[in-house]
């Protein structure tokens, strides 16, 4: 919402100055969104005069003028405007100057070998209107030195603010006024409109078919004069960014503006039969007056006359019934419609206007007549002839009932907002916004004035109340002291994101944020099926590359380190703790911590002439085993065995599960998959399900007494030949449940194939950590331990001891 | 006597001889081995009367005391002189890197919510979560959005497929527009076993169609939400203001409240932050040293709880009220850190990650204050 400062001080009497205006608008709560002071701006720039004008020596186009300025004696400037001549006026800008609509800072300048100072502009560099034809040729009687802002009427500041949608009454100057009077700004001047009786019976009738209109009140006006409207009219409307059209479009304009209360002008010539206000049935076309045309769907709350649909209303109106310059008789509209159906057909349709912003906020309902009569005077005062007669009003419906009753307790103020304010500084507030107040014994019982339809409750009252005096005066209550809480803040979830992502940066992924949308051919790879990716998918994406819920974070950090690779950098390793989804309920979104590894496990190294190696399934496994165990699964009891998603390569990933339900998986990524996702490098990556993994039975944090053996361990290696198929974890399970007591620990260090092994067979290697309890191992019972494994592990696995 | 000096002066010169630790181990043989020729002069005394046993034991026990003592004293010597040789050849180059290791970045976002956890979680709040995937009901009509109102305008929505399994504005699927709706689920919970205190927190991803300089159709919010019988707008600017001065730093960070609307809060205030203006034209937060202008920017959005909202999630007004404020995660981020592109949050970008991101072992707690 734009206004001048000269427009509000037409409602407001008042001698705060510029800035006290603004700071009391945002204080209660008309946040300003931003002074032009249009005189600043413009100060630069004044009246000079062109002493001469020769031809460029090296350019057709270009002139070199001299001209005698104020401020800076007579200066050489090149020009390039075919209008620019000897004897004009014109406005210069100075070396130094901002010119607004070029976005440049004028310097001293070289114009094809001829110096060149300043310029002489034109009004679209000076952002007055698209003219860029030449330069602008002030008239002869404005002094050299005469500032551009004084000829222009740019003296007057324009104010913007920010308006919420609650303040439908602010939308127009009149509203602001009170608001700023209330504050303590000023004193609002009364606004004068007589009620003009008719001298004869409208031709035209108005008809209500559907409810989305409520009240329809109009008028007809004959013999009048239009033509276009006055200076100070313009000016306003020109300040505000509107363009000045005719006299009778611009005073609707201009008291949609002032009162925040649309009106439309029909030319009555141009009407058939009688105005009715109801719904389009769908399908018929409206050229409008924003040069557009719509075609109408069903149920658009729609203005007609016998010929048809002629404006869509509250919104905008069509071209068949506009009133143009040769107008003599119009017809004025003045309607209170529904604002939700506003709202909708707006929206159906796509169009903004000044009048579906209040109509869809709400305009005040008491406000019909008073708004006719204002049109009429200005018609009467700017575009009337001797001949000019005022028809009756013609009135379909009638206002809404606006009138509600808040029972209201003066002490509630400081039991909601926290401070004290007496009840008759509430009382004189509410007065001055317009509020009625009735002492019922029992507390207050408050009328909100019809233009505040946004007040409804006690707790609106009090908001009014804290604006006006300000929320400067709110005290700040510490809320530490109350409730510390000796629970974790944390729920189980978060703990276990924290825990997951500490433990994979410190394992070297970076840890990303990527969206949580993909495109169709990802989801589609990463396991979303058909129906998964109907529920899914967004109606309004914003591109095709974003427009289904990630089913998995992959596809996502795959492509991150496919850009990474791009730009120069291989082998990014990237994780990401963040939700999946499977579905639209809530239920189906879950927590995954995810990563990959991309390329080489490092860069080459002097002295590890092993690190140049591809990624491998292990990186990820060690990945996925690192963030389970940071988040509390009992990692070590885990399964881990074949089944990972399809988009794992079949051979080369598997899950880690307790019993039936799986915590993670991880891999190698599907060769198809990278192909489908154009990726050139090898590729691992792991997803951990943190809603998976079982909560703590114990409740309690204490860990069970330590007893430190005395005697030392000892390590005994073993070595069997199984068949190649055979898991390798399979050797060491069995050979360590051999014996559970005495056997503390193993690990397989050695896998082996080739010369000394058949075909079909490997070797595994095996160190088991013999713990001896209260007496030290005898030969006998070392050999009776190796007789034991060598059995379990033959029995369970085949496994043969290897010589 | 004079022959045992002799012999100390004869072996002294024959242990600084020995230049290594073959020829030393050979001289302690030849004179203290059992064939030695201190052991041979012990083996004379048991023919010597008592009184030159005596005085000739005792030189002789002095002399070998010595003697060993010498040769220990050489063996060290040499020993050392060995030490040094070899250390003088053992060098290896210092400049060399050592094994590499990879160093991963925790995400700013991620650092600035765990920030926020730690600080409300010292005012005695808890987290709260609900789904990215709402409904109309959770994100708009529980919050006093009225249908076809124009607020809601405000927030361009994505939406999704209708569920069919629900009815009515839950079948309306959409992505939260802000994390308020969490509120409504938090609220519904608590109303529907117990009552309130209510002191939550909550953060999350939030979407809204909008993609440009200053927009992202991702992004993280933070909500707040005390409900009690008494909390009142003078809380909310308590708890508001030590969440900023602690969140930046700052003891003295000026707040301002401005009136403003939200659909959901009554009163309604929006919350800025006082800075000031660099003459290189950079912004620091804070109080503005006198002379200097005191600026204001917008951090978040705060009032006291609809009484529409309360009674939506089964809650009396007339019995509760309470405060909420949320704010977006990567604005304050980026006040906070200076990252000066929403848009590189979400791009993955190693370089960006390594610079802008955080240490997996420097992780807020209530020690550091943030």
């Amino acid at each position: 919402m734009k206004f001048t400062l000269d427009w509000l001080k037409a409602h407001l009497d008042t001698d705060a100055s510029l800035e006290e205006i603004c700071d009391k608008l945002t204080a209660i709560g008309l946040e300003i969104e931003g002074v032009e002071d249009r005189a600043a701006t413009y100060a630069p720039f004044k009246v000079a005069y062109v002493e001469s004008a020769e031809k460029h020596p090296d350019a057709d186009k270009l002139k070199v003028c001299q001209v005698k300025t104020a401020d800076h004696g007579t200066l050489q400037i090149v020009c390039g405007a075919p209008n620019a001549k000897a004897g004009m006026k014109v406005i210069f800008a100075p070396n130094g100057s901002y010119i607004p609509g070029l976005d440049i800072t004028l310097k001293k300048a070289e114009i094809r070998g001829v110096e060149s100072n300043g310029m002489m502009v034109s009004e679209k560099e000076m952002l007055l209107s698209d003219e860029h034809k030449g330069i602008i040729e002030v008239d002869e009687k404005h002094e050299i030195g005469t500032p551009m802002a004084e000829i222009y009427g740019l003296v007057d500041p324009v104010i913007e603010i920010n308006l919420t949608p609650n303040r439908a009454d602010c939308a127009g100057v009149y509203g602001i006024a009170r608001d700023l009077a209330a504050a303590g700004m000023g004193t609002l001047k009364p606004v004068h409109y007589h009620p003009l009786g008719g001298t004869y019976k409208s031709s035209i009738g108005v008809k209500i078919e559907d409810e989305g209109c409520v009240h329809f009140v109009g008028r007809e006006i004959k013999n009048i004069k239009n033509g276009p409207s006055p200076d100070w009219m313009q000016a306003l409307l020109k300040a505000v960014g509107l363009r000045p059209i005719n006299a009778l479009v611009d005073i609707t304009n201009f008291i949609n503006l002032d009162h925040a209360r649309p009106l439309h002008v029909y030319d009555a010539d141009k009407i058939n039969g009688d105005i009715v206000a109801k719904s389009a049935q769908g399908g018929e076309d409206l050229d409008a007056l924003n040069d557009k045309s719509y075609t109408l769907l069903e149920g658009s709350l729609v203005i007609t006359d016998s010929n048809g649909v002629i404006g869509l209303a509250g919104i905008v109106g069509g071209t068949s019934t506009s009133s143009e310059l040769e107008t003599t008789n119009i017809f004025l509209e003045c309607a209170y419609f529904e604002p939700s159906r506003i709202a909708r057909t707006g929206r159906d349709l796509g169009v903004n206007s000044d009048a579906r912003y209040r109509f869809e906020r709400g305009v005040d309902p008491e406000f019909t007549r008073p708004a006719m009569d204002l049109f009429t005077h200005l018609v009467f005062e700017i575009c009337g002839t001797p001949d000019t007669k005022v028809s009756e009003v013609v009135e379909a419906g009638a206002p809404i009932e606006w009138r509600r009753e808040i029972n209201y307790d003066p002490s509630y103020f400081e039991n909601l907002i926290g401070f004290e304010v007496e009840a008759h500084t509430q009382k004189t507030i509410l007065h001055s916004l317009g509020f009625t107040i009735a002492d019922s014994g029992k507390g207050w019982v408050i009328n909100p004035p019809s233009w505040r339809g946004d007040v409804e409750g006690k707790a609106d009252i009090t908001e009014e109340i804290a604006r006006i005096i300000g929320l400067d005066a709110l005290p700040a209550v510490s809320v530490r002291a109350d409730d510390a809480t000796t629970k974790g803040a944390e729920t189980l979830i978060l703990s276990r994101v924290r825990a997951a992502r500490a433990a994979l940066t410190s394992r070297g992924l970076d840890e990303c944020v990527s969206w949580s949308f993909t495109g169709e051919n990802q989801a589609r790879a990463f396991g979303c099926n058909d129906n998964a990716l109907t529920a899914l998918s967004l109606k309004n994406p914003i591109s095709n590359e974003m427009n289904v819920m990630r089913p998995s974070a992959l596809p996502l950090l795959i492509e991150a380190a496919t850009r990474n690779s791009a730009r120069g950098f291989a082998g990014a390793a990237l994780c990401e703790i963040g939700p999946v989804f499977k579905g639209v309920k809530p239920e189906d979104q879950v927590s995954v911590a995810s990563g990959i590894r991309a390329g080489a496990a490092f860069g080459r190294h002097w002295a590890d002439k092993d690190a140049t190696r591809s990624v491998d399934l292990y990186d990820a496994k060690a990945d996925a085993l690192a963030a389970l165990e940071a988040a509390g699964a009992p990692a070590a009891n885990a399964q881990v065995r074949t089944g990972a998603a399809e988009y794992f390569h079949p051979g080369r990933s598997g899950v880690i599960a307790l019993g039936k339900t799986i915590i993670a998986q991880f891999g190698e990524l599907h060769p198809a998959v990278l192909e489908e996702l154009n990726v050139k490098f090898p590729v691992v990556g792991f997803e951990v399900f943190l809603e998976n993994i079982p909560a703590a039975k114990k409740k309690s944090v204490a860990k069970p007494m330590l007893t430190l053996e005395p005697l030392q361990p000892l390590t005994k290696d073993f070595a069997f030949i199984v068949d190649e198929s055979r898991e390798a974890i399979d050797v060491l399970r069995a050979a360590m449940a051999a014996d559970k007591k005495l056997i503390s620990g193993g690990n397989i260090f050695d896998i082996y194939q080739g010369k000394g092994v058949d075909e079909g067979k490997k070797s595994v290697a095996i160190a088991l950590t013999l713990q001896p309890r209260g007496e030290s191992l005898t030969d006998k019972d070392i050999e009776a331990l190796i007789k034991s494994v060598s059995d379990i592990v033959e029995k369970k696995c085949g496994g043969v001891l290897r010589g | 006597m004079s022959d045992i000096n002799a012999l100390k002066t004869e072996l002294s010169t024959e242990i600084e001889a020995a230049t290594d630790l073959a020829a030393l181990d050979e001289v302690r043989v030849s004179v203290l081995g059992k064939k030695g020729r201190i052991t041979a002069l012990m083996k004379t005394l048991g023919r010597m009367d008592p009184e030159e046993r005596k005085t000739t034991g005792q030189a002789l026990n002095v002399l070998k005391d010595e003697i060993a003592a010498l040769i220990k004293r050489q063996e060290s010597a040499l020993k050392k002189q060995a030490m040094d040789v070899r250390l003088a050849s053992e060098t290896l180059d210092i400049s060399l890197p050592p094994r590499p290791e990879r160093k991963g970045h925790v995400h700013p976002i991620s650092q600035t919510i765990e920030e926020m956890v730690t600080i409300f979680a010292s005012m005695g709040f808890s987290v709260a979560e609900g789904p990215d995937i709402e409904d109309d009901w959770h994100n708009f009509t529980a919050l006093n959005f009225p249908p076809g109102h124009p607020a809601r305008e405000m927030q361009d929505t994505f939406f999704l497929p209708d569920d069919e399994s629900e009815q009515g504005e839950r079948a309306k699927k959409l992505l939260r527009t802000h994390t308020s709706s969490v509120q409504i689920r938090n609220m519904t919970e608590i109303a529907k076993t117990g009552a309130p205190p209510i002191k939550t927190i909550c953060f999350g991803r939030t979407y809204r169609s909008d993609y440009d300089m200053t927009h992202t159709p991702m992004f993280h919010q933070m909500e707040c939400l005390f409900i009690d019988k008494d909390v009142t707008m003078a809380h909310l600017k308590g708890c508001l203001t030590d969440f900023v001065r602690t969140f930046f730093a700052l003891d003295d960070l000026p707040v301002r409240f401005r009136p403003s609307f939200f659909p959901f809060v009554e009163p309604g205030a929006e919350v800025d932050i006082g800075y000031v203006k660099n003459k290189d034209g950079s912004i620091k937060l804070g109080k503005a040293p006198e002379g200097q202008e005191q600026k204001w920017m917008e951090i978040l959005g705060s009032g006291m709880v609809h009484p529409n909202v309360l009674k939506n999630c089964g809650i009396d007004p007339e019995e509760y009220q309470g405060f909420a404020f949320g704010c977006g995660i990567e604005r304050i981020a980026m006040l906070k850190y200076g990252i000066p592109d929403l848009r590189t949050f979400f791009d993955c970008d190693v370089r960006w990650l390594a610079h802008y991101g955080f240490s997996s072992i420097d992780r807020p707690n209530a020690a550091t204050g943030q």
